[in-house]
């Protein structure tokens, strides 16, 4: 009876492996992946390059890159913060040197990624899965080599004659300036790691005194808007009226300024344009100010937003937005001439 | 002051500025609140602001005469035919529940494509958070992945590499499990000083959900991955961003889960629709949304967001990596920054308890700025590395309070003070701030958020 019990699953798995691999616990379910799927999707690379896909690029050819993909958000030479956090910056030829970059610990200036970063694969993965902000994934293997010997170059780490390949990429990496600036030696990385601080569960008589050593201002009350507007009007508290001009009720937003303004952020343009002020382009209130006495403001913002243009906000460039259908087209521009509300 | 420090908006462009010596020391002389108000006009105001319009019902409104003239003459939907089934197919909130919605910081991100909302904490209760509540962060904007044509590959140190759609995976073994979500930046913006004014900026990316999926080592043991050699995974997602970020095989094996269903319904596309990883105990980076790809290798990745992001800055200049599990941490969500409270007299102080190290223990809550301690009580269900909703009795005799709550878990640790965490850390490390949560009471009623 022992005997037969035992081997009835081995039976079954005969049975199944008629059908299936042998391997397949879960019948039916999944399948092997080919050669060629693995590799358009196995795109990381490594701190020790492994993933790393052959090539070269130079410090002059990632610089035309730059000035047409890349300077519009983080500035011609990597230091702008208006958009992101300065991806250059705050690092020394001693910090090349040491691997270690001293501004970090003297505190006060920004943190730019190239006082932080400290594996040039990390650059390379990131420029090539996620760069540009609005078309990630669309350079090729060379282009991300240029680009990021042109932010090398920038950093100081490789000289403006530069080639970065697959070759001489170890080397830069002995450049790297905050190299020997990461540790793992802390409590939050392993499963059954050390806590750093040991507080006590005193109950009573824990201290003798309380001093209140932050606090914010009366006039940062209203920063985050009225939060009486951000509790419940009902219940054991009520928010604390901080705006007091908020006590007056506000009309709702017709639904077709929220139709327009769901549209704006569906098609990307909340990505330039802030709705009050700019961003990389001009907030949507600014465009709406400034075009509103003219007599074809539909048609003309309607064409300006399709064809793109650059020159009249600045310098940063705005695309065609092929996206978007004629009715869109139409709706934005109706919005704008109509004061661009939310 | 400077005049600097006057422009309106946010107290910090945070988190790595700093209020100014001269601005503290002015705040320390003038003190945050002196105004004592009347607490019945103010909450008339505020209920009279967000109702438009509709009579000022309260049971605080003292009714002369005969009574409330809410219960003397019956509201309208008492005397009327309501809507029909279905009318809405799927449901909405009240109407009168505008007020809590996630929220974002003004001047934290200039981009709202890589930004921060929060979660409307003050407002909720228990240890679930509704789905359309659940705090957002993407790094590259949020996108609708058709599941159809969603896949999951498993490749690397693995015997078969493998590949799964969403029929698949829906066909496997599943759990359902609740865990807490807290961003490792959560309370980021106070590592320095007070910068915000309420518990949904403070502590609002955190969520506690349900989730249903397929344990990650299933399907690790389905493509035989090398048990001796594969150290580590990587998970990668499948929207712009291609978030990638480095887990521990240790982990991965334990309790790290591929989930698709959150609350009982498919996860929203905020939160990773179809597919997003569960990495219980970690902060929310690591569950990476939108997952189309694990990877086992025998070392880190290194990934964007583990040396260009995710490093917390120590005092010596070093950068902590791959900081990933989420301390003991607590913060009583009502009374909270921002709040009123009614007038004297009984309250429920409610709040929520987490660890990623496990079970909460016990909660204890300070009403005196943390001299003395009182045991709070902890609702069920208690959790591992889930959401823990504590309650306590409390009878504010008017006077001025400072109000705090203190999380022990099941390994005996205990939340760290301010004081005990800026010791080890400094005040820059941006992530991982699992310190002790004040909130002032004035004698106007007035809840403040202060650190002592």
């Amino acid at each position: 009876m022992r005997a037969l019990l035992l081997s009835m699953p081995v039976v079954l798995m005969l049975a199944v492996g008629l059908a299936f691999p042998a391997h397949a616990q879960f019948a039916g379910v999944g399948r092997d992946a080919t050669d060629a799927e693995v590799k358009a999707w196995d795109i990381d690379v490594r701190p020790d390059f492994k993933g790393l896909p052959p090539g070269s690029g130079s410090v002059s050819a990632g610089e035309q890159l730059w000035t047409g993909k890349c300077a519009s958000c983080h500035g011609d030479f990597g230091d702008d913060n208006h958009v992101f956090t300065p991806l250059v910056g705050n690092t020394t030829a001693e910090d090349i040197k040491t691997g270690r970059v001293a501004a970090l610990k003297a505190g006060g200036s920004a943190r730019t990624t190239f006082t932080k970063v400290n594996t040039v694969s990390t650059l390379w993965d990131y420029i090539h899965r996620a760069m540009p902000w609005d078309a990630p994934k669309s350079l090729s293997s060379d282009n991300v080599y240029a680009v990021l010997a042109y932010l090398l170059n920038l950093a100081e780490v490789v000289p403006a004659d530069y080639v970065l390949s697959d070759r001489n990429i170890a080397e830069v990496q002995a450049r790297m300036p905050n190299r020997n600036g990461m540790t793992r030696a802390h409590g939050l990385w392993e499963v059954n790691g050390k806590p750093d601080t040991q507080n006590q569960a005193c109950m009573k008589d824990c201290q003798a005194e309380v001093k209140i050593s932050s606090a914010l201002p009366d006039y940062a009350l209203n920063a985050h808007g009225n939060l009486a507007d951000q509790n419940r009007t009902f219940g054991a508290v009520r928010g604390r009226v901080t705006d007091p001009k908020a006590a007056a009720s506000k009309p709702a937003a017709a639904p077709a300024n929220a139709v327009v303004t769901a549209l704006l952020g569906a098609r990307g343009c909340t990505g330039c344009h802030g709705m009050e002020t700019k961003i990389i382009g001009p907030g949507f209130k600014e465009v709406a100010g400034k075009y509103q006495t003219r007599a074809d403001v539909k048609a003309y913002l309607a064409d300006k937003i399709a064809k793109g243009g650059s020159g009249v906000w600045g310098s940063a460039a705005m695309p065609p937005q092929a996206q978007l259908s004629k009715s869109e087209l139409e709706s934005i521009a109706a919005w704008l001439a109509a004061g661009a509300q939310p | 002051m400077n005049p600097d420090d006057r422009q309106p908006g946010r107290v910090r462009k945070a988190p790595e500025n700093f209020l100014g010596a001269e601005f503290v020391r002015e705040l320390g002389r003038d003190g945050v609140n002196a105004e004592r108000r009347n607490f019945l006009r103010k909450s008339f105001l505020a209920a009279g602001a967000a109702l438009a319009g509709a009579p000022l019902a309260s049971a605080l409104a003292a009714s002369p005469g005969a009574g409330d003239p809410d219960i003397l003459n019956l509201p309208p939907w008492s005397k009327m035919l309501g809507q029909p089934v279905a009318a809405r197919p799927y449901g909405l909130p009240s109407g009168y529940e505008a007020n809590l919605v996630r929220r974002q910081s003004p001047g934290l991100t200039s981009v709202p494509q890589a930004s921060v909302s929060f979660a409307p904490l003050q407002g909720l209760f228990g240890i679930i958070t509704p789905s359309g509540l659940h705090f957002e962060r993407h790094h590259q904007g949020w996108v609708d992945v058709d599941p159809a044509r969603h896949r999951l590959m498993i490749n690397g140190l693995v015997k078969r590499p493998r590949v799964y759609t969403m029929d698949d995976l829906m066909r496997l073994p599943s759990v359902s499990r609740i865990h807490f979500l807290e961003c490792g930046a959560n309370t980021g913006m106070e590592w320095g000083n007070v910068a915000v004014p309420t518990v949904q900026y403070t502590h609002g990316m955190l969520s506690g959900s349900e989730f249903t999926g397929v344990l990650l080592s299933t399907l690790l043991e389905d493509a035989g991955f090398d048990r001796v050699k594969g150290k580590y995974i990587l998970a990668e997602g499948a929207d712009g961003s291609g978030m990638t970020r480095t887990i521990a095989m240790e982990r991965a094996l334990d309790d790290v889960m591929v989930a698709y269903g959150m609350n009982g319904e498919m996860l929203r596309p905020e939160n990773g629709y179809p597919l997003r990883l569960v990495v219980p105990g970690v902060q929310g980076v690591s569950w990476v949304k939108w997952l189309r790809r694990i990877e086992v290798g025998d070392q880190p990745y290194g990934t964007k967001d583990e040396t260009s992001h995710y490093v917390d800055l120590m005092p010596d200049g070093m950068l902590r990596q791959y900081t990933s599990i989420q301390e003991a941490k607590s913060v009583i969500t009502s009374p909270s920054g921002g709040q009123v409270l009614l007038n004297k007299g009984f309250y429920n102080l409610t709040g929520l308890a987490w660890s990623g190290r496990g079970r909460i223990r016990k909660v204890d809550v300070s009403f005196d700025g943390g001299k003395n301690w009182r045991t709070a009580r902890l609702e069920n269900p208690v959790l591992p590395k889930a959401l823990t909703r504590f309650n306590i009795d409390w009878v504010w005799d008017g006077s001025p309070a400072i109000l705090q709550s203190r999380a022990v878990d099941e390994t005996g640790y205990v939340q760290p003070t301010y004081a005990q965490l800026r010791a080890v850390r400094g005040t820059r490390s941006i992530y991982h701030n699992n310190a002790i949560q004040s909130w002032q009471v004035a004698a106007s009623g007035d809840v403040a958020n202060v650190q002592v």
